[in-house]
């Protein structure tokens, strides 16, 4: 138990400044965005009208946003998967060395400083299907890519593009976890025979389960909901509605095509959905803590 | 080393270099492009080895203006996002500094209640709550300014976490000893706990100075003027231009310089950086 100083008004002083930033701009807007999506808007937003639940409704009705759900879950699936896989190939590798893993960390951490949207543009020019290298060496073996027609192809570029930012975190994390495997445990299996592959399915693999589910989730809520950039900078979304997530429909709908009801009423479905996240991610690292 | 095997230490090696190459392929043709005049790209390919008009590009991007209907030059963007950065990254250390000490060293009614309001801010990425927040920072009138850049941004749940954690973690006769000592709360502040949180306060620093760089969408939607772009956001802007005028040189000496103060923080500060990561996940 914490010793606690006797003041009574002190603490309240203390907590304002917090308190009114969160209530100014993530209370209010949120309490905002609540409202708006019971009501519908003109566009120059000169009158509205309450229309009860038809926002969610109509949301629910819409193909196109089924459509953006599958879309969201096709990206964010691709985007934890492919990077934990490369980055638990690379995490494995680099546990296994003994000098020069610091070299390595170094040169593979540095995607993580890069903004999303630097990330988008730096892909687009290796996919450009006038000049990038990469567009043009698929040419050559009669792959013709373009991204700006091909949806597939749209998002693969985007996927690329928004894994190869996440693989720095995943690689530390997973390094991490592969330090703590118990050595014991690895050289008893070798003593019995086992081969490395077979020792790392069957022990550090299992081992690492708590490490890849909070990687996964982690994973999940970053293609979600941060990786605007990546889309917005690169194929905005397009092409059609091959590449437009949860997140950037809400974006889109309200900003591009001022239909505030109906971006409210995803705001809210959004809001939703990381609050659930966020409940997983934190009932998980409850679990861990205690049991570790 | 369980046993040695050095087949497979080859293998380890050849991997983690052949990811290290992937990883910073993208990189490599962002510099050799920058080093070749505009006329150079568009013919059906992009030069793969550098050319000699790196210098002139990255001099007028910096200092004359960034080209592609954007007339500001990178530096002065530089500074914009500077000041975005360190201000959110100083605003949320100290506010949750503040909050995470009146949680745990005070009682107080709705002690807990405040800190669910904090915890709720988690809930709620600006991405989400898009169109209302523009809408609050307009009636303010703060579109346009730097207040409007930092400020709705330094609301922090997870600061607030790390530093309420490492407060607990804190020896009680600290505070005892401090009391009979006759430090009031103020004084235990500043003397005892800024000292001793001194490692988690850089290790935060680092991660919450990225997020702050990097941010995108929320200085896109609030500066319609040049003087308060920031250098990650202008990046869209330089895109917009029609397509067949995008000048790749000048965008891509614009994306390195966006990107190399973060990734230098990153590989300069690697130990606090790797805390930072790992505690702010706890």
């Amino acid at each position: 138990m914490t010793v606690t100083f006797p003041q009574k008004g002190l603490p309240w002083l203390l907590l304002l400044p917090q308190l009114v930033v969160t209530a100014i701009f993530f209370l209010w807007p949120a309490e905002q965005a609540l409202e708006q999506a019971f009501y519908q808007e003109d566009a120059f937003g000169l009158s509205r009208e309450f229309v009860g639940l038809e926002n969610f409704i109509d949301l629910f009705t819409d193909p196109l946003y089924y459509e953006s759900m599958l879309t969201t879950l096709v990206f964010s699936f691709s985007v934890a998967i492919g990077g934990m896989s490369v980055a638990l190939l690379l995490a494995v590798m680099a546990d296994r060395i003994i000098r020069g893993k610091l070299t390595y960390q170094t040169l593979l951490i540095w995607p993580y400083a890069v903004a999303p949207a630097l990330a988008g543009v730096l892909w687009w020019i290796l996919f450009d299907p006038s000049m990038g290298p990469i567009a043009l060496w698929l040419d050559n073996i009669g792959i013709d890519w373009n991204h700006y027609l091909n949806g597939n192809q749209a998002m693969i570029l985007v996927v690329i593009a928004a894994t190869w930012k996440q693989i720095s975190y995943n690689f530390l994390f997973f390094l991490a976890g592969l330090q703590a495997v118990p050595r014991s445990l690895i050289e008893a299996a070798s003593i019995d025979g086992a081969s490395p592959f077979k020792r790392f399915w069957t022990i550090v693999f299992p081992l690492l389960s708590p490490t890849t589910f909070f990687l996964l989730v982690v994973n999940l809520v970053y293609a979600f909901f941060e990786t605007f950039g990546v889309i917005d900078a690169t194929t905005k979304g397009g092409p059609g509605q091959s590449t437009t997530t949860l997140v950037y429909k809400v974006f889109d709908d309200g900003f591009v095509g001022l239909d505030l009801g109906g971006s409210a009423a995803q705001s809210v479905i959004l809001m939703a959905i990381v609050g659930l996240m966020t409940v997983i991610q934190f009932r998980f690292i409850e679990r861990k803590v205690q049991y570790s | 080393m369980i046993e040695n095997r050095p087949w497979l230490t080859f293998a380890s090696h050849a991997t983690l270099l052949v990811g290290i190459g992937l990883v910073a392929l993208p990189v490599w043709m962002a510099l050799v492009a920058s080093t070749h005049p505009a006329s150079a790209f568009g013919a059906g390919h992009i030069p793969l080895w550098f050319g000699d008009a790196g210098g002139q590009t990255w001099g007028n991007v910096l200092f004359e203006k960034a080209g592609n209907g954007v007339d500001t030059p990178v530096f002065w963007m530089m500074l914009n996002s500077l000041i975005m950065a360190l201000g959110i990254t100083f605003g949320k250390i100290a506010i949750s500094l503040l909050s995470a000490y009146a949680i745990v060293f005070f009682r107080f009614p709705f002690r807990n209640l405040c800190f669910w309001i904090i915890f709720m801010t988690l809930m709620l990425p600006v991405e989400v709550r898009i169109v209302p927040t523009y809408e609050v920072i307009a009636n303010l009138g703060l579109l346009n300014s730097y207040t409007g850049l930092t400020l709705p941004l330094i609301a922090s749940a997870t600061a607030t976490f790390l530093f309420r954690q490492c407060f607990l973690s804190m020896p009680g006769e600290l505070v005892e000893a401090a009391r009979i000592d006759g430090a009031g709360p103020w004084r235990f502040f500043f003397d005892i706990l800024l000292p001793l949180s001194r490692t988690n306060i850089a290790a935060l620093f680092v991660i919450l100075f990225i997020y702050g760089w990097n941010q995108y969408l929320w200085p896109l939607l609030i500066t319609t003027d040049d003087a308060y772009y920031t250098l990650v956001m202008s990046i869209k802007r330089m895109l917009s231009v029609t397509d067949g005028d995008i000048a790749w040189n000048q965008i891509m000496a614009t994306t390195l310089l966006a990107m190399l103060p973060p990734v230098a923080v990153v590989i300069g500060m690697q130990k606090l950086f790797v805390k930072g990561l790992v505690d702010s996940e706890k």
